[in-house]
Protein backbone atom coordinates (compact mmCIF):
# COMPACT_ATOMS: atom_id res chain seq x y z
CA UNK A 1 0.00 0.00 0.00
CA UNK A 2 1.29 3.41 -0.82
CA UNK A 3 0.49 6.71 0.82
CA UNK A 4 -2.63 7.98 -0.85
CA UNK A 5 -1.97 11.00 -3.00
CA UNK A 6 -4.45 13.64 -1.89
CA UNK A 7 -6.85 14.93 -4.46
CA UNK A 8 -6.29 18.37 -5.81
CA UNK A 9 -9.03 20.55 -4.50
CA UNK A 10 -8.58 23.21 -7.12
CA UNK A 11 -7.50 21.33 -10.22
CA UNK A 12 -9.03 22.68 -13.39
CA UNK A 13 -12.31 20.92 -13.99
CA UNK A 14 -12.16 21.31 -17.76
CA UNK A 15 -9.04 19.16 -18.12
CA UNK A 16 -10.02 15.52 -18.14
CA UNK A 17 -7.96 12.70 -16.64
CA UNK A 18 -6.80 11.52 -20.08
CA UNK A 19 -5.42 14.84 -21.22
CA UNK A 20 -3.48 15.28 -17.98
CA UNK A 21 -1.59 12.05 -18.32
CA UNK A 22 1.61 13.80 -19.35
CA UNK A 23 1.67 15.72 -16.05
CA UNK A 24 3.65 14.22 -13.28
CA UNK A 25 3.35 14.62 -9.56
CA UNK A 26 6.22 15.61 -7.33
CA UNK A 27 6.11 15.20 -3.60
CA UNK A 28 8.00 18.10 -2.00
CA UNK A 29 8.56 17.60 1.70
CA UNK A 30 7.68 17.06 4.50
CA UNK A 31 11.40 16.48 4.97
CA UNK A 32 13.16 18.70 2.50
CA UNK A 33 15.92 21.26 3.18
CA UNK A 34 14.16 23.99 1.21
CA UNK A 35 10.88 23.75 3.04
CA UNK A 36 12.93 24.70 6.13
CA UNK A 37 10.19 23.21 8.27
CA UNK A 38 8.01 20.12 8.14
CA UNK A 39 5.41 20.87 5.54
CA UNK A 40 4.46 19.08 2.39
CA UNK A 41 3.64 20.22 -1.09
CA UNK A 42 2.29 17.95 -3.78
CA UNK A 43 3.17 19.63 -7.04
CA UNK A 44 1.65 18.84 -10.39
CA UNK A 45 4.28 19.53 -13.01
CA UNK A 46 4.28 20.03 -16.73
CA UNK A 47 8.00 19.68 -17.38
CA UNK A 48 9.41 22.29 -15.02
CA UNK A 49 6.26 24.36 -14.87
CA UNK A 50 4.02 24.04 -11.85
CA UNK A 51 0.46 23.49 -12.99
CA UNK A 52 -0.98 23.09 -9.56
CA UNK A 53 0.14 22.71 -5.98
CA UNK A 54 -1.54 21.08 -3.06
CA UNK A 55 -0.17 22.21 0.29
CA UNK A 56 -0.49 19.76 3.11
CA UNK A 57 0.15 20.51 6.75
CA UNK A 58 -0.18 18.84 10.10
CA UNK A 59 3.15 17.03 10.34
CA UNK A 60 4.11 19.09 13.35
CA UNK A 61 0.71 19.22 15.01
CA UNK A 62 1.22 18.97 18.75
CA UNK A 63 -2.13 20.05 20.12
CA UNK A 64 -0.96 23.39 21.50
CA UNK A 65 -4.54 24.64 21.81
CA UNK A 66 -5.54 21.54 23.76
CA UNK A 67 -2.54 21.97 26.04
CA UNK A 68 -3.58 25.59 26.50
CA UNK A 69 -6.75 24.41 28.19
CA UNK A 70 -4.73 22.54 30.78
CA UNK A 71 -1.92 24.96 31.63
CA UNK A 72 -2.24 28.17 33.59
CA UNK A 73 -1.85 31.52 31.90
CA UNK A 74 1.72 31.82 33.09
CA UNK A 75 2.68 28.25 32.22
CA UNK A 76 1.33 28.42 28.69
CA UNK A 77 3.86 31.06 27.71
CA UNK A 78 6.44 28.28 27.39
CA UNK A 79 4.26 26.66 24.73
CA UNK A 80 3.89 29.93 22.80
CA UNK A 81 7.70 30.02 22.51
CA UNK A 82 7.43 26.97 20.35
CA UNK A 83 4.88 28.37 17.92
CA UNK A 84 6.86 30.76 15.76
CA UNK A 85 10.20 29.65 17.13
CA UNK A 86 12.21 32.19 15.16
CA UNK A 87 10.66 35.06 17.09
CA UNK A 88 9.44 33.60 20.38
CA UNK A 89 9.46 36.96 22.17
CA UNK A 90 6.77 38.24 19.82
CA UNK A 91 4.60 35.23 20.69
CA UNK A 92 5.12 35.78 24.40
CA UNK A 93 4.06 39.40 24.05
CA UNK A 94 1.01 38.38 22.00
CA UNK A 95 -0.09 35.70 24.45
CA UNK A 96 0.18 37.75 27.60
CA UNK A 97 -1.23 40.79 25.83
CA UNK A 98 -4.32 38.70 25.11
CA UNK A 99 -4.47 37.37 28.68
CA UNK A 100 -4.21 40.88 30.07
CA UNK A 101 -6.99 42.03 27.76
CA UNK A 102 -9.19 39.27 29.17
CA UNK A 103 -8.27 40.09 32.75
CA UNK A 104 -8.43 43.85 32.19
CA UNK A 105 -4.94 44.62 33.45
CA UNK A 106 -3.24 47.91 32.77
CA UNK A 107 0.51 47.43 32.43
CA UNK A 108 3.10 49.73 33.92
CA UNK A 109 4.71 52.19 31.46
CA UNK A 110 8.09 50.53 31.86
CA UNK A 111 6.64 47.14 31.01
CA UNK A 112 4.95 48.41 27.85
CA UNK A 113 8.24 49.89 26.67
CA UNK A 114 10.23 46.78 27.50
CA UNK A 115 7.74 44.60 25.67
CA UNK A 116 7.84 46.95 22.69
CA UNK A 117 11.62 46.74 22.55
CA UNK A 118 11.77 42.96 22.74
CA UNK A 119 8.94 42.56 20.24
CA UNK A 120 10.81 44.74 17.77
CA UNK A 121 14.08 42.91 18.34
CA UNK A 122 12.16 39.70 17.68
CA UNK A 123 10.82 41.23 14.48
CA UNK A 124 14.34 42.05 13.32
CA UNK A 125 15.54 38.56 14.06
CA UNK A 126 12.53 37.04 12.30
CA UNK A 127 12.92 39.19 9.20
CA UNK A 128 16.64 38.45 9.09
CA UNK A 129 15.90 34.76 8.98
CA UNK A 130 13.00 34.90 6.52
CA UNK A 131 14.83 37.20 4.12
CA UNK A 132 17.98 35.19 4.66
CA UNK A 133 16.10 32.03 3.75
CA UNK A 134 14.85 33.60 0.52
CA UNK A 135 18.43 34.56 -0.27
CA UNK A 136 19.72 31.13 0.66
CA UNK A 137 17.16 29.33 -1.48
CA UNK A 138 17.92 31.52 -4.46
CA UNK A 139 21.64 31.03 -4.07
CA UNK A 140 22.89 33.85 -1.86
CA UNK A 141 24.60 32.14 1.03
CA UNK A 142 26.67 35.09 2.27
CA UNK A 143 23.55 37.16 2.78
CA UNK A 144 22.11 34.44 4.98
CA UNK A 145 25.27 34.22 7.07
CA UNK A 146 25.39 37.99 7.55
CA UNK A 147 21.83 37.79 8.82
CA UNK A 148 22.57 34.88 11.08
CA UNK A 149 25.48 36.64 12.67
CA UNK A 150 23.20 39.48 13.70
CA UNK A 151 20.55 37.06 14.91
CA UNK A 152 23.22 35.67 17.18
CA UNK A 153 23.70 39.15 18.68
CA UNK A 154 19.96 39.38 19.34
CA UNK A 155 20.01 35.92 20.95
CA UNK A 156 22.81 37.15 23.12
CA UNK A 157 20.72 40.15 24.22
CA UNK A 158 17.82 37.83 25.08
CA UNK A 159 20.13 35.49 26.95
CA UNK A 160 21.45 38.36 29.01
CA UNK A 161 17.90 39.51 29.64
CA UNK A 162 16.22 36.28 30.69
CA UNK A 163 18.73 33.45 30.53
CA UNK A 164 17.34 31.70 27.48
CA UNK A 165 18.38 32.15 23.91
CA UNK A 166 15.54 30.57 21.94
CA UNK A 167 12.71 29.64 24.23
CA UNK A 168 12.58 32.85 26.17
CA UNK A 169 9.24 32.59 28.05
CA UNK A 170 9.96 36.12 29.10
CA UNK A 171 6.61 37.73 29.80
CA UNK A 172 4.39 37.09 32.79
CA UNK A 173 0.80 38.08 33.46
CA UNK A 174 1.05 41.74 34.39
CA UNK A 175 4.77 42.06 33.80
CA UNK A 176 7.91 40.25 32.83
CA UNK A 177 10.22 37.73 34.41
CA UNK A 178 13.21 40.08 34.52
CA UNK A 179 13.77 43.80 34.38
CA UNK A 180 16.24 45.39 31.98
CA UNK A 181 19.67 45.55 33.53
CA UNK A 182 22.28 48.15 32.52
CA UNK A 183 24.13 45.35 30.71
CA UNK A 184 21.09 44.53 28.58
CA UNK A 185 20.62 48.19 27.68
CA UNK A 186 24.30 48.42 26.83
CA UNK A 187 24.08 45.38 24.57
CA UNK A 188 21.02 46.73 22.79
CA UNK A 189 22.83 50.05 22.28
CA UNK A 190 25.79 48.22 20.73
CA UNK A 191 23.41 46.30 18.48
CA UNK A 192 21.68 49.53 17.43
CA UNK A 193 25.05 51.00 16.59
CA UNK A 194 26.40 48.04 14.61
CA UNK A 195 23.35 46.64 12.94
CA UNK A 196 22.67 49.42 10.36
CA UNK A 197 26.11 48.76 8.89
CA UNK A 198 25.29 45.08 8.41
CA UNK A 199 21.89 45.97 7.03
CA UNK A 200 23.52 48.25 4.47
CA UNK A 201 25.92 45.47 3.54
CA UNK A 202 23.04 43.06 3.17
CA UNK A 203 21.12 45.47 0.97
CA UNK A 204 24.18 45.97 -1.18
CA UNK A 205 24.56 42.23 -1.53
CA UNK A 206 21.07 41.41 -2.63
CA UNK A 207 18.69 44.29 -3.31
CA UNK A 208 20.13 45.09 -6.71
CA UNK A 209 21.72 41.73 -7.33
CA UNK A 210 20.74 40.73 -10.84
CA UNK A 211 20.37 37.02 -10.09
CA UNK A 212 18.27 37.62 -7.03
CA UNK A 213 16.05 40.20 -8.71
CA UNK A 214 15.50 37.89 -11.67
CA UNK A 215 14.58 35.06 -9.36
CA UNK A 216 12.09 37.05 -7.26
CA UNK A 217 10.65 39.92 -9.28
CA UNK A 218 7.27 39.09 -10.75
CA UNK A 219 7.28 35.71 -9.02
CA UNK A 220 4.40 34.73 -6.78
CA UNK A 221 2.29 37.83 -7.34
CA UNK A 222 -0.48 38.37 -4.81
CA UNK A 223 -2.90 41.14 -5.69
CA UNK A 224 -4.39 43.42 -3.06
CA UNK A 225 -7.88 41.93 -3.49
CA UNK A 226 -6.56 38.39 -3.17
CA UNK A 227 -4.55 39.37 -0.11
CA UNK A 228 -7.57 40.81 1.68
CA UNK A 229 -9.92 38.05 0.59
CA UNK A 230 -7.42 35.39 1.57
CA UNK A 231 -6.87 36.87 5.02
CA UNK A 232 -3.22 37.79 4.50
CA UNK A 233 -1.71 40.06 7.14
CA UNK A 234 1.70 41.42 8.03
CA UNK A 235 4.50 41.85 5.48
CA UNK A 236 2.76 39.57 2.97
CA UNK A 237 -0.30 41.82 2.87
CA UNK A 238 1.72 45.03 3.02
CA UNK A 239 3.81 43.95 0.05
CA UNK A 240 0.55 43.71 -1.89
CA UNK A 241 -0.51 47.23 -1.02
CA UNK A 242 -2.71 46.59 2.01
CA UNK A 243 -1.80 49.48 4.30
CA UNK A 244 -2.61 47.64 7.45
CA UNK A 245 -0.38 47.47 10.48
CA UNK A 246 -1.85 46.88 13.90
CA UNK A 247 0.93 48.91 15.48
CA UNK A 248 -0.54 51.97 13.76
CA UNK A 249 -4.18 51.01 13.27
CA UNK A 250 -4.80 49.73 16.74
CA UNK A 251 -1.83 50.89 18.82
CA UNK A 252 -1.03 48.60 21.69
CA UNK A 253 1.88 48.67 24.16
CA UNK A 254 3.98 51.81 23.57
CA UNK A 255 3.54 52.06 19.80
CA UNK A 256 1.22 55.05 20.12
CA UNK A 257 4.04 57.16 21.59
CA UNK A 258 6.69 56.22 19.05
CA UNK A 259 7.40 57.60 15.62
CA UNK A 260 7.70 55.03 12.86
CA UNK A 261 6.37 54.33 9.41
CA UNK A 262 4.40 51.47 7.96
CA UNK A 263 6.32 49.92 5.07
CA UNK A 264 4.29 48.93 2.06
CA UNK A 265 4.85 47.92 -1.52
CA UNK A 266 2.40 47.49 -4.35
CA UNK A 267 3.77 44.78 -6.63
CA UNK A 268 2.90 41.87 -4.33
CA UNK A 269 5.68 39.62 -5.60
CA UNK A 270 8.52 37.90 -3.73
CA UNK A 271 10.80 40.86 -4.31
CA UNK A 272 8.28 43.26 -2.71
CA UNK A 273 7.96 41.03 0.30
CA UNK A 274 11.74 41.04 0.59
CA UNK A 275 11.84 44.85 0.31
CA UNK A 276 9.08 45.33 2.88
CA UNK A 277 10.93 43.12 5.37
CA UNK A 278 14.23 44.91 4.77
CA UNK A 279 12.59 48.28 5.32
CA UNK A 280 10.68 47.09 8.37
CA UNK A 281 13.95 46.18 10.03
CA UNK A 282 15.06 49.81 9.69
CA UNK A 283 11.78 51.00 11.18
CA UNK A 284 12.13 48.48 13.99
CA UNK A 285 15.57 49.88 14.73
CA UNK A 286 14.04 53.35 15.00
CA UNK A 287 11.37 52.03 17.34
CA UNK A 288 13.90 50.28 19.56
CA UNK A 289 16.14 53.35 19.67
CA UNK A 290 13.28 55.64 20.64
CA UNK A 291 11.85 53.25 23.18
CA UNK A 292 15.25 52.71 24.75
CA UNK A 293 15.90 56.45 25.06
CA UNK A 294 12.48 57.05 26.60
CA UNK A 295 12.41 53.93 28.77
CA UNK A 296 10.38 54.98 31.82
CA UNK A 297 11.63 54.29 35.30
CA UNK A 298 9.57 52.42 37.85
CA UNK A 299 8.44 48.86 38.38
CA UNK A 300 7.95 46.33 35.58
CA UNK A 301 5.22 44.30 37.21
CA UNK A 302 1.84 45.70 38.09
CA UNK A 303 1.31 46.49 41.76
CA UNK A 304 0.13 44.21 44.54
CA UNK A 305 -3.35 45.74 44.25
CA UNK A 306 -4.03 43.94 40.97
CA UNK A 307 -3.16 40.55 42.44
CA UNK A 308 -1.72 39.01 39.32
CA UNK A 309 2.04 39.53 39.39
CA UNK A 310 4.24 38.24 42.13
CA UNK A 311 5.43 40.96 44.50
CA UNK A 312 9.13 41.62 44.92
CA UNK A 313 11.05 39.87 47.68
CA UNK A 314 11.33 43.22 49.47
CA UNK A 315 7.54 43.47 49.56
CA UNK A 316 7.06 39.84 50.55
CA UNK A 317 9.37 40.10 53.56
CA UNK A 318 8.41 43.56 54.75
CA UNK A 319 4.69 44.01 54.09
CA UNK A 320 1.69 41.91 55.01
CA UNK A 321 0.02 42.62 51.64
CA UNK A 322 3.11 41.36 49.86
CA UNK A 323 3.18 38.18 51.92
CA UNK A 324 -0.51 37.47 51.35
CA UNK A 325 -0.26 38.21 47.65
CA UNK A 326 2.78 36.02 47.19
CA UNK A 327 1.12 33.20 49.13
CA UNK A 328 -2.14 33.42 47.20
CA UNK A 329 -0.43 33.48 43.83
CA UNK A 330 1.68 30.47 44.78
CA UNK A 331 -1.21 28.33 46.03
CA UNK A 332 -2.60 25.96 43.46
CA UNK A 333 -6.19 26.58 44.52
CA UNK A 334 -5.96 30.37 44.57
CA UNK A 335 -4.40 32.37 41.77
CA UNK A 336 -6.06 35.39 40.26
CA UNK A 337 -9.61 36.19 39.32
CA UNK A 338 -10.57 35.45 35.74
CA UNK A 339 -13.87 36.74 34.37
CA UNK A 340 -16.42 34.38 32.79
CA UNK A 341 -15.88 36.08 29.49
CA UNK A 342 -14.06 35.78 26.22
CA UNK A 343 -11.94 38.22 24.31
CA UNK A 344 -9.62 38.44 21.36
CA UNK A 345 -6.46 40.48 21.28
CA UNK A 346 -3.95 40.60 18.48
CA UNK A 347 -0.49 41.95 17.95
CA UNK A 348 1.45 42.68 14.80
CA UNK A 349 3.83 39.75 14.96
CA UNK A 350 6.69 39.58 12.42
CA UNK A 351 4.61 37.23 10.28
CA UNK A 352 1.30 39.04 10.49
CA UNK A 353 -1.58 39.34 12.85
CA UNK A 354 -0.97 36.95 15.73
CA UNK A 355 -3.99 36.91 17.97
CA UNK A 356 -5.35 34.81 20.79
CA UNK A 357 -9.01 34.21 21.41
CA UNK A 358 -9.22 33.31 25.07
CA UNK A 359 -12.26 32.08 26.94
CA UNK A 360 -12.07 32.42 30.71
CA UNK A 361 -14.17 30.26 33.00
CA UNK A 362 -13.02 31.59 36.34
CA UNK A 363 -10.19 29.11 36.75
CA UNK A 364 -6.52 29.85 36.27
CA UNK A 365 -6.48 27.96 32.98
CA UNK A 366 -8.03 29.21 29.80
CA UNK A 367 -11.21 27.36 28.87
CA UNK A 368 -10.15 27.79 25.26
CA UNK A 369 -6.92 29.27 24.01
CA UNK A 370 -7.26 29.76 20.30
CA UNK A 371 -4.20 31.01 18.48
CA UNK A 372 -4.81 32.82 15.22
CA UNK A 373 -1.66 31.94 13.31
CA UNK A 374 -0.80 34.13 10.31
CA UNK A 375 1.10 31.30 8.60
CA UNK A 376 -1.99 29.16 8.01
CA UNK A 377 -3.67 31.76 5.85
CA UNK A 378 -0.46 32.52 4.01
CA UNK A 379 0.17 28.86 3.30
CA UNK A 380 -3.37 28.48 1.97
CA UNK A 381 -2.52 31.20 -0.57
CA UNK A 382 0.44 29.22 -1.87
CA UNK A 383 -1.24 27.37 -4.81
CA UNK A 384 -2.51 30.56 -6.40
CA UNK A 385 0.92 32.18 -6.03
CA UNK A 386 2.88 29.37 -7.63
CA UNK A 387 0.61 28.38 -10.52
CA UNK A 388 2.41 28.95 -13.80
CA UNK A 389 5.86 29.42 -12.30
CA UNK A 390 8.71 26.96 -12.41
CA UNK A 391 9.78 24.40 -9.87
CA UNK A 392 12.74 26.54 -8.83
CA UNK A 393 10.35 29.36 -7.90
CA UNK A 394 8.64 27.15 -5.33
CA UNK A 395 11.37 27.75 -2.78
CA UNK A 396 11.44 31.51 -3.45
CA UNK A 397 7.69 31.81 -2.89
CA UNK A 398 7.75 29.52 0.11
CA UNK A 399 10.60 31.46 1.67
CA UNK A 400 9.04 34.85 1.04
CA UNK A 401 5.78 33.78 2.70
CA UNK A 402 7.85 32.76 5.72
CA UNK A 403 5.87 29.65 6.58
CA UNK A 404 6.85 28.36 9.99
CA UNK A 405 5.43 24.86 10.42
CA UNK A 406 5.39 25.00 14.20
CA UNK A 407 3.10 28.00 14.02
CA UNK A 408 1.19 26.49 11.12
CA UNK A 409 0.29 23.28 12.88
CA UNK A 410 0.50 24.25 16.53
CA UNK B 1 -19.80 53.00 2.69
CA UNK B 2 -18.86 51.66 6.10
CA UNK B 3 -21.39 52.25 8.80
CA UNK B 4 -21.11 52.91 12.49
CA UNK B 5 -21.34 49.93 14.80
CA UNK B 6 -24.83 50.85 16.00
CA UNK B 7 -26.13 51.05 12.43
CA UNK B 8 -24.61 47.67 11.66
CA UNK B 9 -26.21 46.07 14.68
CA UNK B 10 -29.53 47.69 13.74
CA UNK B 11 -29.22 46.43 10.18
CA UNK B 12 -28.42 42.93 11.40
CA UNK B 13 -31.42 42.95 13.71
CA UNK B 14 -33.64 43.98 10.80
CA UNK B 15 -32.34 41.07 8.72
CA UNK B 16 -31.98 38.28 11.24
CA UNK B 17 -34.61 38.99 13.84
CA UNK B 18 -33.34 38.85 17.39
CA UNK B 19 -29.58 39.36 17.51
CA UNK B 20 -28.01 39.46 20.91
CA UNK B 21 -25.23 41.99 21.26
CA UNK B 22 -22.72 42.53 24.02
CA UNK B 23 -19.57 44.51 24.57
CA UNK B 24 -16.59 43.33 26.58
CA UNK B 25 -13.29 45.25 26.80
CA UNK B 26 -14.38 47.39 23.89
CA UNK B 27 -15.07 44.40 21.64
CA UNK B 28 -18.53 44.25 20.12
CA UNK B 29 -19.98 40.79 19.78
CA UNK B 30 -23.17 39.81 18.08
CA UNK B 31 -24.92 36.46 18.21
CA UNK B 32 -26.63 35.50 14.98
CA UNK B 33 -29.13 32.62 14.76
CA UNK B 34 -27.66 29.66 12.90
CA UNK B 35 -30.16 29.48 9.99
CA UNK B 36 -29.46 33.11 9.06
CA UNK B 37 -25.71 33.13 9.66
CA UNK B 38 -24.68 33.12 6.00
CA UNK B 39 -27.04 35.97 5.09
CA UNK B 40 -25.83 37.97 8.07
CA UNK B 41 -22.16 37.49 7.23
CA UNK B 42 -22.77 38.22 3.55
CA UNK B 43 -24.50 41.44 4.52
CA UNK B 44 -21.66 42.34 6.88
CA UNK B 45 -19.18 41.81 4.08
CA UNK B 46 -21.16 44.19 1.91
CA UNK B 47 -20.99 46.74 4.71
CA UNK B 48 -17.21 46.80 4.54
CA UNK B 49 -16.01 43.90 6.71
CA UNK B 50 -13.76 42.66 3.96
CA UNK B 51 -11.11 40.87 6.03
CA UNK B 52 -11.96 37.63 7.79
CA UNK B 53 -9.40 37.32 10.54
CA UNK B 54 -10.41 34.02 12.04
CA UNK B 55 -13.03 31.33 12.19
CA UNK B 56 -12.84 29.26 15.30
CA UNK B 57 -15.04 27.44 17.73
CA UNK B 58 -15.51 26.91 21.44
CA UNK B 59 -16.96 23.72 22.91
CA UNK B 60 -19.12 24.81 25.85
CA UNK B 61 -19.71 21.29 27.17
CA UNK B 62 -18.33 22.02 30.64
CA UNK B 63 -18.78 25.78 30.64
CA UNK B 64 -20.88 27.01 33.55
CA UNK B 65 -24.18 28.48 32.42
CA UNK B 66 -23.80 27.68 28.74
CA UNK B 67 -26.99 27.06 26.76
CA UNK B 68 -25.46 25.59 23.61
CA UNK B 69 -22.74 23.05 22.94
CA UNK B 70 -20.65 24.77 20.25
CA UNK B 71 -20.11 28.44 19.64
CA UNK B 72 -18.51 29.45 16.37
CA UNK B 73 -16.52 32.65 16.32
CA UNK B 74 -16.08 34.79 13.23
CA UNK B 75 -13.66 37.67 13.69
CA UNK B 76 -14.25 40.36 11.09
CA UNK B 77 -12.29 43.49 10.34
CA UNK B 78 -12.94 46.33 7.97
CA UNK B 79 -9.66 47.32 6.34
CA UNK B 80 -11.06 50.78 5.53
CA UNK B 81 -12.19 51.81 9.01
CA UNK B 82 -10.31 49.22 11.08
CA UNK B 83 -13.58 48.43 12.83
CA UNK B 84 -13.72 44.98 14.42
CA UNK B 85 -16.75 42.80 14.96
CA UNK B 86 -17.08 39.35 16.49
CA UNK B 87 -19.95 37.27 15.16
CA UNK B 88 -21.06 34.27 17.16
CA UNK B 89 -23.14 31.39 15.84
CA UNK B 90 -24.26 28.63 18.18
CA UNK B 91 -24.90 25.09 17.04
CA UNK B 92 -25.75 21.91 18.91
CA UNK B 93 -25.44 18.15 18.79
CA UNK B 94 -26.31 16.01 16.96
CA UNK B 95 -24.79 16.87 13.62
CA UNK B 96 -23.71 20.45 14.19
CA UNK B 97 -23.78 22.11 10.79
CA UNK B 98 -23.40 25.66 9.63
CA UNK B 99 -23.26 27.17 6.17
CA UNK B 100 -19.76 27.70 4.84
CA UNK B 101 -18.57 31.26 4.21
CA UNK B 102 -15.93 30.25 1.64
CA UNK B 103 -17.97 31.93 -1.14
CA UNK B 104 -17.55 35.20 0.78
CA UNK B 105 -13.96 34.97 1.98
CA UNK B 106 -11.36 32.62 0.55
CA UNK B 107 -9.63 32.82 3.94
CA UNK B 108 -12.42 30.71 5.43
CA UNK B 109 -11.34 27.65 3.45
CA UNK B 110 -8.58 26.38 5.72
CA UNK B 111 -10.01 27.93 8.86
CA UNK B 112 -13.25 26.00 8.42
CA UNK B 113 -11.33 22.84 7.61
CA UNK B 114 -9.50 23.26 10.90
CA UNK B 115 -12.76 23.70 12.82
CA UNK B 116 -14.19 20.59 11.13
CA UNK B 117 -11.03 18.69 11.98
CA UNK B 118 -10.78 19.66 15.62
CA UNK B 119 -14.44 20.16 16.56
CA UNK B 120 -16.40 18.12 14.05
CA UNK B 121 -18.61 20.96 12.88
CA UNK B 122 -19.78 20.47 9.32
CA UNK B 123 -19.72 23.39 6.95
CA UNK B 124 -22.32 22.82 4.28
CA UNK B 125 -21.23 24.03 0.88
CA UNK B 126 -17.53 23.91 1.69
CA UNK B 127 -15.61 22.95 -1.46
CA UNK B 128 -13.02 20.71 0.18
CA UNK B 129 -13.96 19.74 3.72
CA UNK B 130 -11.05 17.48 4.65
CA UNK B 131 -9.11 17.34 7.88
CA UNK B 132 -6.41 19.97 8.07
CA UNK B 133 -4.01 19.10 10.87
CA UNK B 134 -4.97 15.60 11.96
CA UNK B 135 -4.40 12.58 9.70
CA UNK B 136 -7.26 11.76 7.33
CA UNK B 137 -7.74 8.38 9.06
CA UNK B 138 -8.39 10.00 12.42
CA UNK B 139 -11.88 9.39 13.72
CA UNK B 140 -12.27 11.81 16.63
CA UNK B 141 -12.32 15.58 17.00
CA UNK B 142 -9.65 16.34 19.59
CA UNK B 143 -10.53 19.86 20.72
CA UNK B 144 -13.94 18.75 21.92
CA UNK B 145 -14.10 18.83 25.68
CA UNK B 146 -15.04 15.16 25.93
CA UNK B 147 -11.77 14.18 24.25
CA UNK B 148 -9.10 13.52 26.88
CA UNK B 149 -5.81 15.35 27.02
CA UNK B 150 -3.93 12.12 27.57
CA UNK B 151 -4.83 8.50 27.18
CA UNK B 152 -5.35 5.91 24.52
CA UNK B 153 -5.57 7.48 21.13
CA UNK B 154 -6.67 6.26 17.75
CA UNK B 155 -3.24 5.30 16.52
CA UNK B 156 -4.33 1.75 15.85
CA UNK B 157 -6.54 3.07 13.06
CA UNK B 158 -3.60 4.18 11.00
CA UNK B 159 -2.49 1.93 8.15
CA UNK B 160 0.85 0.28 8.73
CA UNK B 161 3.26 1.03 5.93
CA UNK B 162 6.07 -1.46 5.63
CA UNK B 163 9.20 -1.04 3.61
CA UNK B 164 8.00 -3.63 1.08
CA UNK B 165 4.81 -1.79 0.35
CA UNK B 166 5.95 1.79 0.42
Amino acid sequence: MSIATPEFGTAGPEAGARSEDYLWTLNFGPQHPATHTTLRLVLKLDGERVVDAMPEMGYLHSGFEKIGEHLSFNQYVTVTDRMNYISPMANNVAWHGAVETLLGIELTPRCTYIRTIIAELARISDHLLSNGAVGLDTGAFTFFLYGFYQREVIYDIFETLCGARFTNSYTRVGGASHDFTPLVIEKIRIFLKNFPKTLNDMERLLTRNRIFVDRTKGVGVLTKEEAINGGATGPVARASGVTRDLRKDDPYLAYGDLDFQVCCASAGDCYSRYLVRMQEMRESLRIVAQALENLPAGPVDVGIGQRVARPTKQQVYSTIEGTISHFELSMSNRGFEVPHEESYAATEAPNGELGFYIVGDGSENAYRARCRPPSVLHFALFPQLIRGHTLSDVVAVLGSLNIIAAELDR
Amino acid sequence: MPLAVDDILGGLAARCGDVETSVFRGQTRVVVPEPRSFEALAWLKEQGFDLLIDVTCVDYLEYPGAKHRYGLVYLLVSTATNCRLTVRVFVDDPDPTVKSVVPLWAAANWLEREVWDLFGIRFSGHPDLRRLVMPQEFTAHPLRKDYPLQGRGERHNFPIITRDHS
